[in-house]
């Protein structure tokens, strides 16, 4: 593999495989009682983030920990950026500590890119701007992998406001790369009017969940409100919400995904975000198994220079 | 150097002012014209004798002699940004480029929104200048859309039209007053279409490009509606209204049929609205982020046409040198804009080449439209009129090298592009500029 996992679009589907089977080993370390490894004991990893951020950079830091690198967590309110110190400066800063790794979320688009072409370390995209989130898209494509055997051939939905974010936007490349169907679901106002070839878009729910393999719900940002993308959430949820009548139009063995965190009665119902048919929290857990997978191939290129 | 008294011999002259166009010698004595021999026509406007005495003679043989370029559209950045370029290292630049005379637009800080500004711009450019400065005032003060500026006064200093350039004006009452008031001046309002609410603080145009690098997208809508308000205004109020940096196909559409109309309306294009697409900005290449945003191949396409059919009047550089460290960092935050006048000519000349202008229209658009629009006396190589000569070599060939700019401002698309032709010689008030790269 390259040095840095900056964006699927510039991944092949080999990789891609690489990434899920390596992912499945790892899988089965976080099955064990010891879940930690000596894989990549002495590399140093800088969680680098720019954005508030939980889930995301919790995620990561298990996954560092659990190959047994160093991790420190540098957050940057992006505020701060604007009073004082230039990216590169960070970048350089932090190169200067002697990091392997990046891993990067900032608001911008093109940041993690910028990175990758001024530091020598490797650089993880942890979510920049409206651009991409790679390994969101990964741990999603190992989880309905794990579920469904094949993606292949698969009808999957992704439903909400495509047009901002990420996850759909890394989702849809990498789904599209393994040969999935896909459709979009969601008001105009947030699906995005250029979309690559073949893909599918409702505006009506129901039309749009007719016989699908796999539902991905994604979250509606609060900050959309109020800007004409659509009048209520309450509306919204009555129109492009999932709930237990709606998942009922999808196949009998359909699953319900979701990156978290969720809005519970605005995108997803209570019901079935804990119905058996949802995944939401094998996803938690198999996106560290995924990003132990790509620390572990981005660093394995590097000592094999 | 100064040299009182020279010949530049044997080039082909074109000074569409005078519908010169032939091989012949020009003569220029204490920093003006002085006369234009044609050979094949018998134009003999020397004066008597000077061609028997002995003075210095620069061979333009297999050269263009154009009068210096007029650029109506540039960013000096003094006072207030002096990091990005001054009035001198700006006014060097330009003259590399073979302008000599430009229009600098107000967006500096203090805003030159008033007459102390507007003479402290031009006293600057005496004192540190080598080419000619002509100051733009604001449309509004500190460019805020508010509250208009003091048009009569700022005339009076040397402004030679008014623009919001990088901010519009988007009250429209604001800009219906604008091109009624300043009527009594006969000056351009020069308008910067943007509707910001529309643009929604995008980074570059909307389309493949943007939905693939996930950076948000300006509609060409955002342009194309206010060009149409714009032309509105200037219909309903009879003012004069000239178009900055027209990048869309639509915008050049309703340009030619308001001309069609016969309102008053003139327009620019810059060379990288005619050379250089969208993927420009692939790689997240801030120097590529300018505004309006870089368009696509449809868009080049009937900006020719515009330009071949004279709905676009005038190519100016909309140069705006950055610092380098604003440049490198995150593309949200780069700030937009293009070093320009060091490759202007070239990026035009190749629209000769091409087909798509002849010399003679490439001088118009590029020496007297846009003086007789701004109203200035440059743009010609009439006798009596300062010496401005740009001496063209059109086979020069060159790479550009961004770190060689006379310019301060290195941001450039072109880096590494190799260009064909050039002004080899550029003489402003009558001192001789070598090209250097």
């Amino acid at each position: 593999m390259q040095k840095d996992l900056v964006s699927i679009s510039e991944i092949s589907k080999d990789d891609i495989e690489l990434i899920l089977d390596t992912a499945s080993s790892f899988r089965d370390v976080l099955r064990r009682d010891i879940k930690k490894v000596p894989t990549l004991r002495g590399k140093t990893v800088v969680n680098l983030f720019f954005e508030p951020s939980t889930r995301t950079r919790t995620s990561f830091e298990l996954a560092e920990k659990r190959l047994s690198t160093d991790v420190f967590n540098f957050s940057v309110p992006t505020s701060s950026v604007v009073k004082g110190e230039s990216l590169l400066d960070t970048v350089r800063t932090i190169q200067s500590y002697g990091a392997d790794y990046i891993v990067i979320r900032h608001s911008a688009s093109g940041v993690p890119h910028f990175i990758a072409q001024n530091s020598a370390a490797s650089v993880i995209n942890a979510g920049d701007g409206i651009n991409e989130h790679p390994t969101q898209a990964l741990l999603d494509a190992f989880t309905i992998r794990e579920q469904k055997k094949e993606i292949k051939g698969l009808e999957i939905a992704l439903v909400g406001d495509i047009v901002h974010s990420r996850v759909a936007r890394s989702n849809i490349l990498c789904l599209l790369k393994l040969g999935a169907n896909l459709r979009l679901i969601g008001p105009p106002t947030l699906i995005p009017n250029t979309l690559p070839k073949g893909i599918k878009v409702f505006y009506d729910m129901d039309e749009g969940l007719n016989g699908v393999d796999v539902i991905m719900m994604l979250r509606i940002q609060m900050e959309r409100m109020g800007k004409g993308f659509f009048p209520s959430t309450r509306e919204y949820f009555k129109l492009w919400g999932i709930n237990q009548e709606r998942l009922a139009i999808a196949c009998k063995d359909a699953i319900v995904m979701h990156p978290g965190p969720m809005n519970r009665g605005i995108e997803i119902s209570s019901e079935v975000a804990d119905c058996p048919q949802s995944v939401i929290l094998e996803q938690v857990t198999n996106g560290i198994a995924v990003r132990m997978a790509v620390l572990y191939l981005l660093g394995g290129s590097k000592n094999a220079e | 150097m100064r040299n009182n008294e020279f010949i530049i011999k044997s080039g082909f002259i074109i000074d569409p002012s005078q519908n010169i166009e032939g091989i012949g010698d020009l003569f220029v004595e204490n920093g003006k014209i002085a006369g234009i021999y044609i050979k094949n026509n018998k134009k003999d406007s020397r004066k008597n004798g000077s061609l028997n005495k002995e003075i210095k003679t620069i061979d333009a043989s297999g050269m263009y002699v154009f009068p210096g370029l007029v650029d109506m559209h540039v960013h000096l950045r003094e006072p207030g940004f002096e990091h990005k370029e001054n009035i001198n290292t700006g006014t060097r630049a330009a003259v590399n480029g073979g302008f000599t005379s430009v229009c600098c637009m107000p967006n500096t800080n203090p805003v030159n929104d008033n007459a102390t500004v507007t003479s402290y711009i031009i006293k600057k450019a005496h004192e540190q200048g080598v080419c000619n400065v002509y100051p733009i005032g604001a449309i509004t003060k500190g460019q805020k859309g508010e509250e208009l500026a003091e048009f009569g006064m700022m005339r009076e200093a040397g402004c030679v039209g008014f623009s919001d350039d990088g901010s519009p004006v988007m009250n429209s009452l604001m800009m219906r007053r604008a091109l009624e008031y300043s009527k009594i001046f006969n000056s351009p309002i020069i308008s910067h279409c943007e509707d910001l609410l529309l643009a929604d603080s995008g980074v570059m145009n909307e389309g493949t490009v943007s939905s693939m690098l996930g950076l948000k997208g300006i509609p060409t809508e955002a342009e194309d509606i206010m060009v149409a308000r714009d032309i509105l205004l200037a219909k309903l109020t009879g003012g004069r209204l000239h178009i900055a940096h027209v990048s869309s196909k639509c915008a050049v559409a309703l340009i030619r049929r308001a001309k069609e109309q016969g309102i008053r309306i003139t327009a620019e294009t810059c060379p990288h609205y005619f050379s250089i697409t969208e993927k420009a900005v692939i790689g997240y290449n801030t120097s590529a982020k300018v505004n309006p945003p870089l368009r696509t191949e449809s868009d080049i396409d009937a900006i020719k046409e515009g330009l071949r059919d004279g709905t676009i009047d005038v190519i100016a550089t909309d140069h705006a040198p950055h610092h380098k460290d604003e440049k490198l960092k995150e593309f949200d935050n780069a700030p937009s804009g293009i070093s320009g006048f060091e490759t202007a000519l070239s990026l035009s000349l190749s629209l000769v080449r091409d087909g798509v202008l002849s010399m003679k229209q490439l001088t118009e658009k590029m020496c007297l439209n846009p003086a007789i629009i701004t109203g200035i006396k440059a743009g010609t190589l009439k006798q009596g009129f300062s010496a401005d000569i740009a001496i063209i070599n059109p086979d020069a060939e060159f790479t550009v090298e961004s770190e060689s700019f006379v310019s301060k401002g290195k941001n450039t698309p072109f880096a590494g592009w190799r260009l064909k032709g050039l002004s080899a010689i550029t003489i402003s008030g009558g001192n001789i500029y070598e090209w250097k790269h």
